[in-house]
């Protein structure tokens, strides 16, 4: 009997669909890559921390081992907890996998009028140090000492990362933006790595600036930027005015890259719990995370198709969900895009 | 009523305060008293107070000359003690000058000094020691949407109020270990109680309905929670107004999709210095906006954004706005408000009516005209030709009118009796007409 042995390159990604609205813009998504024929499988997986061997918290293990095989994730919104003892999710799994940058493509979506247009930026953020250590102690009673670390290992790590995402996406320029004028010793290490790097990709411009002028310039003209490159906190805080910029967090993608290849493409909006499984949500963020996710792994068709089919979508302005405008509900929205995207093959 | 010949001596042109105030444009002039016994420093002989001016580096000297050439052409009752500060020095002896400087005039103009971030940490920035040494703890900036300026949203109005000497401006740092850098970020009880009391008093004085704080307290649990704490303690004490709270990333966001939502601000260093930015950039740039930064004792006035503007520096394009209106802000302070409401309503109607655009200087000082009347008259017009073309809001300044019937003519009595004619018969002549 002849075994007729199909080789597929079918590729697996984790799904993790998060809370509130979580469920549903990740069954939107799998629907919307269906219709796409994707190659994707998905493997959905939950990960709620649970208390591990010596009282540590960690992720549930078939979490953990589903990610270590397919090395590439895709998370919906996940709910902190304010009491419940462990760390947010976010932390524990950004420490699992050391998710060392967060990359946020933030790209003018036509048909979802903001005042600013025609911005095409991309901001990388160190997300493992910086000010967000944790290492905080109250020294006397009424003065707190907050530490803020910056290590020579990550921020060539980041810079590394950041050129090399400038010259696969055909970016022309890299800032790097810092406050190295005040924290002199701590910025003045990460300028000094960025400097480095920079001399081995001379195909990309490189340009320092301050924090301040670059959020003065930034709502004043942004299509001056293009690639920038940061410490945590500094990323943090801009990402989100970026994010502002094109329209808010619920249309915006985000990937966070670790070492080892791993890779996990979230959408970065709250669990909204307030909408939550009355097909209402709104699952831009999470498709164009998945997007980019498609970029990340190589299958740059299958990823334009869909992107043009949801830009195409959301420029009509026929069906839109509340928060873009309209009044459709996620499901008729989501064929939207299916049937877009199947009339596009 | 015959209009008499005026012979001009020289021929060029230099604004004057437009009599019609701008239309529908409100200025608030309010003195900010930060402690109610304190009290401007006194007037000197004569009625002349002396500020320290620094004029810094990049486009500081060109602003500061500005600044000197319009108080000498209003007349105001101000000398200015210029003190240098080389910022290639790495001794701290002029740094250490001028504050002396400002101790002993009580206040002062200044221009950004430049850091250069090369050079070993042992050298600090020249602006931050100036501010804490002196213990300038509330750095105040006003922005506010100008009638005359094209910018993404309208009708902005915050006051940020931003702590000034500690939070990650504290410059300890170390390093341990090679390779990794540790840098501390302090909060202080008192400083956050003494910001927070400011930024209320500053609400209450003005009129003001809602103070926002601004933090990342939920992931500085004990830093930035005990400078939320401290805001707290000190709303209790002042019921009419609306206390709320906001993470810095999430006020960035709503700063550029709504910013008219917010009302005074007031915040730690770091996020006082990404918030005052952008606030400044929404309103249409660093040339607009003026910055106040006040102590117990003494008080700063600079631009807004602290730029140094190297790449723009002597080329006669830097905008002088936001240092003409610190120089306001700085008369005010002086209790000389009649000086400080003229020059801000000649400059603000300069605004209004002219296409603004950051390369060009609206301000054009071309040079002096001295009108000598010959005989009395109840007015005359004069007509200039210039060689260049004028904008539409070019006005005219007379700084002084000798007539044998006149003792002695102020800018603001001119000011009131000017009236345009707006008779543009080619762009490049203007009338206006002088009632004495």
């Amino acid at each position: 009997v002849a075994k007729m042995v199909v080789l597929t390159n079918v590729k697996t990604v984790t799904m993790i669909p998060g809370d509130g609205i979580g469920p549903e813009i990740s069954a939107a998504v799998m629907k919307i890559f269906e219709a796409a024929k994707a190659p994707i499988t998905w493997e959905e997986r939950n990960v709620t921390a649970i208390k591990g061997p010596g009282g540590r918290w960690m992720i549930p293990p078939d979490a953990k081992e589903s990610m270590d095989r397919s090395k590439i994730g895709l998370k919906g919104p996940l709910k902190t907890p304010i009491a419940a003892g462990h760390p947010s999710m976010n932390l524990l799994l950004r420490k699992t996998f050391d998710l060392y940058a967060n990359v946020r493509p933030c790209v003018s979506i036509e048909g979802y009028k903001t005042p600013y247009t025609d911005v095409n930026l991309v901001t990388i953020r160190e997300n493992t140090e910086g000010e967000y250590s944790g290492i905080e102690h109250m020294i006397v009673d009424g003065v707190v000492q907050s530490i803020k670390l910056i290590t020579e290992n990550a921020s060539r790590r980041i810079a590394e990362y950041a050129f090399e995402y400038a010259r696969n996406n055909k970016r022309t320029s890299v800032t790097a933006v810092h406050k190295a004028n005040i924290m002199r010793m701590s910025d003045g290490l990460f300028l000094r790595k960025c400097r480095e790097v920079a001399e081995n990709y001379k195909d990309i411009k490189f340009t320092e600036m301050y924090l301040d002028t670059v959020c003065l310039n930034m709502v004043q003209d942004p299509t001056q930027f293009d690639v920038l490159v940061m410490p945590n906190l500094y990323g943090d805080i801009l990402s989100d005015l970026c994010a502002g910029l094109i329209g808010g967090l619920g249309v915006t993608p985000s990937g966070n890259i670790g070492a080892n290849g791993v890779a996990i493409f979230e959408s970065v909006h709250g669990t909204a719990p307030d909408i939550a499984g009355m097909d209402l949500a709104n699952p831009t963020a999470l498709l164009l995370s998945a997007v980019m996710m498609l970029h990340h792994m190589g299958l740059h068709d299958h990823a334009d198709k869909i992107q043009t089919a949801c830009f195409d979508t959301i420029r009509d302005k026929k069906v839109l969900t509340k928060d873009l405008g309209g009044s459709a509900k996620c499901s008729e929205f989501t064929a939207e895009i299916c049937r877009r995207v199947q009339d596009l093959d | 009523m015959t209009t008499r010949s005026v012979r001009a001596l020289s021929g060029a042109l230099k604004p004057l305060f437009s009599p019609r105030s701008p239309q529908g444009y409100v200025v608030a002039v309010c003195h900010q008293t930060h402690k109610s016994t304190y009290t401007a420093p006194p007037a000197r002989y004569g009625g002349r107070h002396t500020v320290t001016l620094i004029p810094g580096d990049g486009i500081g000297p060109e602003l500061a000359k500005h600044v000197c050439e319009l108080f000498r052409f209003c007349c105001v009752p101000v000398d200015f003690e210029v003190v240098n500060v080389d910022s290639t020095e790495t001794s701290e002896d002029d740094i250490n000058n001028a504050i002396m400087a400002i101790r002993r005039n009580g206040v002062a103009l200044k221009g950004n000094i430049e850091t250069n971030h090369n050079l070993p940490p042992s050298y600090k920035s020249r602006n931050s020691l100036l501010r804490t040494t002196l213990d300038l703890y509330a750095s105040v900036m006003h922005c506010q949407s100008l009638p005359g300026v094209r910018t993404q949203h309208r009708n902005i109005d915050i006051i940020t109020i931003r702590e000034n000497t500690e939070g990650e401006y504290s410059s300890l740092e170390h390093e341990n270990v090679p390779g990794v850098v540790e840098s501390l970020k302090i909060i202080t009880r008192t400083k956050s109680l003494r910001i927070a009391d400011y930024a209320f008093r500053t609400a209450r004085e003005k009129g003001r309905r809602r103070v926002t704080a601004v933090h990342k307290a939920n992931i500085m649990k004990l830093g930035d929670g005990l400078f939320l704490e401290c805001c707290k303690e000190v709303a209790s004490g002042y019921p009419e107004i609306t206390f709320d709270s906001m993470i810095v990333d999430n006020t960035t966001m709503q700063l550029v999709s709504r910013p008219q939502q917010f009302d005074v601000m007031v915040m730690p260093n770091l996020y006082g210095n990404v918030v005052s930015n952008v606030c400044a950039g929404l309103v249409g740039g660093p040339g607009l906006v003026p910055g106040a930064n006040y102590g117990e004792n003494y008080a700063v006035f600079e631009t807004g954004t602290r730029n140094t503007g190297k790449s723009i520096a002597n080329r006669n394009t830097a905008n002088p706005t936001a240092m003409l209106l610190a120089s306001c802000l700085l008369l005010d302070h002086l209790k000389l408000h009649g000086y400080a409401s003229m020059i801000r309503k000649a400059i603000l109607s300069t605004i209004t009516d002219s296409r603004v655009r950051s390369h060009r200087c609206y301000m054009q000082y071309v040079g002096g005209i001295q009108l000598l009347l010959l005989r009395p008259a109840l007015y005359f017009d004069i007509t200039l030709n210039m060689s260049s073309p004028l904008c539409s809001s070019c006005t005219l300044l007379i700084w002084e009118v000798r007539a044998p019937h006149l003792k002695w003519s102020s800018p603001s009595w001119m000011q009131s009796r000017a009236l345009d004619l707006a008779h543009r018969g080619t762009r490049n002549q203007m009338t206006v007409r002088l009632y004495l």
